[in-house]
């Protein structure tokens, strides 16, 4: 094996890297948890600016998914905020696949150059994890399409441009066949956003659909394939945009404090977080594995379960070891004083929660690893 | 230069001649019989056939010249069969040693993984009931010790040939000063740690195949959602396991002042990732054993299934090293420097 990156990749490395340092400083780092938006423009703008978005989004330019880990590890292990990126890079990349001419000459444009984010509703109150079993529904009506009904989670509505919907548009078809995936301003008539406050600060919302009137033009795929392009979605994902290195922060964060108040010379501080920085390495070579499978023209699918089960329960050790070592320090939030790690060992103890649920749970992953990589009957 | 995280071809090929020597000669069987001492000679000597002992040493020394990637590939499959013969322990003191007879594998090393106490007695000795040399540290130096072997040592958990041996008694070779053993002990855990990830790999398919056969309430127990998130997380240990062992194995064989900065998750010194590997993986095999020994039921805890072996040696290769404390605080120290004081 080889772990060694090449030089275009290290170059590409040292410019993100070099952009980081200008772009993620303090403030912005800071202005996530006051906003509640995972998402810095002047950050996108500058990446767009310089050709990175475009040369990183699969399918486009050079696509290399090798870069395409190194560029958000990066971004994660910096702590920036890069949720709204990885979702717009990931739904550009759909959008090159199944899209017509017409919505790659639309759409892509503006998500590449920086400026426009995307949303995701798919998730509803009712339906998360089963999916497939959505409500919203979208009827034909002569040329145009009428969508009523509402989603949960929408994260980043009230920011985005672009709003990626799954829908219901036969009832008659089994569950995963009737569905039709639409792509749509967010400024169209008929949406509204409400917001859904977190433990984690990030501010997502409900959305509401009420006569939304679109053309086919917002047909995103197939009609009725709406699964598809859910799965193709997925497949860009590739657990290769961030979401398995969030422990490396906070470990630089608690370090810190640790060590200016005389408490890191513990052993058991110490072996613990030896062992955490095990965990990170361990994550970061999983995640790397499913960049290689994509860069050998290989779909990680479930590599990239694999990963996020690994990665999100080794995130999870951390910040339940750090903030417990911190003790009263650990309660304290940022910009109090003596608040331990900045106020990043209390932060991440309200964050990592939400980390084995959103994007597919736990639960969901392993019956994925059990079923299609042990070949276990399924259990359901 | 580019990352590839697949085997190499020759690997490939390395990897299918041993795992089908060890499952045609090494069935588990064979370490069944050699126990308690674990140790068969007869297969010692089929695997000389097959060149393994000198496979790591230089070509100009009569060795095969292998890197320690592929060194990591031989370790797993010895761990996967668990078979009773000491070639972890060998394959690691023939880093430094070149006697033709090592090479040749007519004689077998040791590795005293512990320094020697005040008497000069290296304790509990992994491969020590069965070697003919061995190697490690007495006071400052590095020694290497020729000896006749006491072919038997304390009944242990991994049925293991343990035993102490006399770092002052035999024909006694000072090799150099004790850093030098360092680069022993980093191949010696360097290749456990692919043992336990072979071993952890073997405990996985004995409990998936063995759910997927016994039924209850008139159905397969591997269809019940706790059997198998129990054992969906063994894939994910070991081939976490696996990364991080050839990264290990790569940065040795490759990389010179390597970057210890866990700050920012960039770890490439190899003796940390030997250490972290072996970590990893020691965790990752007694996992492994523990869930599918469970999930065998009652039959797991019986002598006559395969799988208690497969336990019982996940521990001994492990903590013979010492308490996982102190492997751990050795690497602490590693990443952050000592404590002061
Ligand atoms: C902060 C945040 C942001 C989000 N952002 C978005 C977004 O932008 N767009 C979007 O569409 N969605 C988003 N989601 C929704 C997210 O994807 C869902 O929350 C997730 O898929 C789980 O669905 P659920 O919440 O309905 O939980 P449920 O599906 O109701 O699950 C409840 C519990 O039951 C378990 N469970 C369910 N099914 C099974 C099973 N078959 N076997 C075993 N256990 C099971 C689950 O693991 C979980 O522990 C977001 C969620 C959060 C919290």
């Amino acid at each position: 094996m080889d772990f060694a990156l090449s030089s275009d990749v290290v170059e590409f490395r040292d410019e993100i890297r070099s952009i980081i340092r200008e772009f993620v400083t303090p403030e912005i780092a800071d202005r996530m948890h006051t906003t509640g938006v995972f998402d810095a423009p002047e950050l996108n703008l500058e990446l767009g600016r310089r050709g990175i978005l475009e040369r990183a989004c699969p399918g486009l330019a050079k696509g290399d998914p090798i870069e395409m880990y190194v560029m958000f590890n990066e971004l994660e292990k910096a702590g920036a905020p890069y949720d709204g990126l990885a979702v717009a890079l990931m739904i550009a990349a759909v959008v090159n696949k199944l899209g017509t001419d017409e919505q790659k000459e639309r759409i892509i444009p503006s998500i590449i150059s920086g400026e426009a984010l995307v949303c995701m509703g798919y998730s509803e109150a009712d339906f998360g994890s089963d999916l497939a079993s959505i409500k919203t529904r979208a009827i034909k009506d002569g040329d145009e399409w009428v969508i009523n009904g509402s989603k949960m989670w929408t994260t980043l509505a009230q920011v985005a441009e672009w709003l990626i919907l799954l829908t219901r548009t036969d009832l008659d078809l089994p569950k995963h066949k009737g569905l039709t995936m639409f792509m749509l301003p967010m400024n169209t008539p008929g949406i509204t956003v409400e917001p859904v406050h977190t433990l984690g600060t990030e501010i997502t919302n409900a959305t509401w659909y009420d006569d939304v009137r679109v053309g086919d033009e917002a047909v995103l795929g197939d009609e009725n394939g709406g699964w598809r392009t859910m799965t193709t979605v997925l497949a860009f994902e590739r657990g290769v945009m961030g979401g398995t290195n969030a422990g490396v922060p906070l470990l630089r964060h608690f370090h810190e404090w640790a060590v200016a108040n005389g408490v890191f010379n513990e052993p058991t501080t110490r072996e613990r977080m030896a062992r955490s920085i095990i965990d990170m390495q361990v994550a970061t070579l999983l995640t790397m594995r499913s960049a290689w499978i994509a860069a050998s023209g290989g779909m990680p699918g479930l590599e990239g379960s694999m990963t996020k089960v690994f990665a999100v329960e080794a995130y999870q050790r951390a910040s339940g070891w750090t903030q417990a070592t911190a003790g009263p320090a650990g309660l304290l939030q940022f910009h109090e004083e003596g608040a331990a790690g900045e106020g990043f060992v209390e932060y991440d103890a309200r964050h990592s929660p939400v980390m084995s649920i959103y994007g597919g749970t736990t639960e969901i992953n392993r019956n994925n690893i059990a079923e299609r990589h042990l070949g276990l009957p399924k259990s359901r | 230069m580019s990352v590839d995280l697949g085997l190499s071809p020759d690997q490939e090929s390395i990897a299918e001649l041993f795992n089908g020597f060890f499952s045609n000669e090494a069935p588990p069987a064979v370490a069944r019989a050699a126990e308690p001492l674990g140790f068969d000679r007869e297969l010692w000597n089929k695997v000389i056939e097959l060149g393994a002992p000198g496979m790591g040493c230089a070509v100009e020394n009569g060795g095969g010249g292998a890197s320690l990637g592929d060194l990591v590939v031989v370790a797993e499959t010895v761990g996967r069969s668990i078979a009773p013969i000491p070639l972890i322990d060998h394959l690691a003191a023939l880093s430094v040693l070149t006697d033709a007879d090592l090479v040749a594998g007519e004689a077998i090393a040791a590795v005293a993984v512990r320094p020697a106490d005040a008497n000069g007695i290296w304790s509990l000795v992994p491969a020590g009931a069965v070697a003919d040399v061995v190697i490690g540290v007495d006071g400052d130096e590095t020694i290497v010790i020729r000896s006749a072997p006491p072919m038997s040592g304390p009944r242990n958990h991994g049925s293991m040939p343990l035993a102490d041996r006399s770092a002052r008694e035999g024909t006694r070779t000072i090799l150099g000063p004790a850093s030098l053993f360092e680069v022993v002990l980093d191949r010696w855990k360097l290749l456990t740690a692919a043992a336990l990830v072979g071993i952890a790999e073997t405990a996985k398919e004995l409990g998936v195949a063995y759910v997927k056969e016994r039924e209850q309430f008139g159905v397969p127990v591997g269809s019940f959602q706790a059997v198998q998130h129990g054992l969906a997380d063994l894939p994910v240990a070991i081939d976490g396991g696996r990364l991080l062992t050839h990264k290990a194995a790569w940065a040795l064989d490759n990389v010179t002042d390597g970057l210890i900065d866990w700050a920012n998750n960039e770890i490439t010194d190899g003796p940390t990732l030997a250490t972290m590997a072996f970590l990893f993986a020691a965790d990752g095999a007694i996992m492994a054993t523990d869930r599918s020994l469970h999930y065998h039921g009652g039959y797991g805890f019986a002598e006559e299934y395969d799988i208690q072996m497969y336990y019982r040696r996940a521990r001994g290769w492990s903590l013979i090293l010492g308490d996982s404390t102190s492997v751990g605080l050795s690497l602490a120290d590693r990443l952050f420097g000592t404590v002061e004081g």
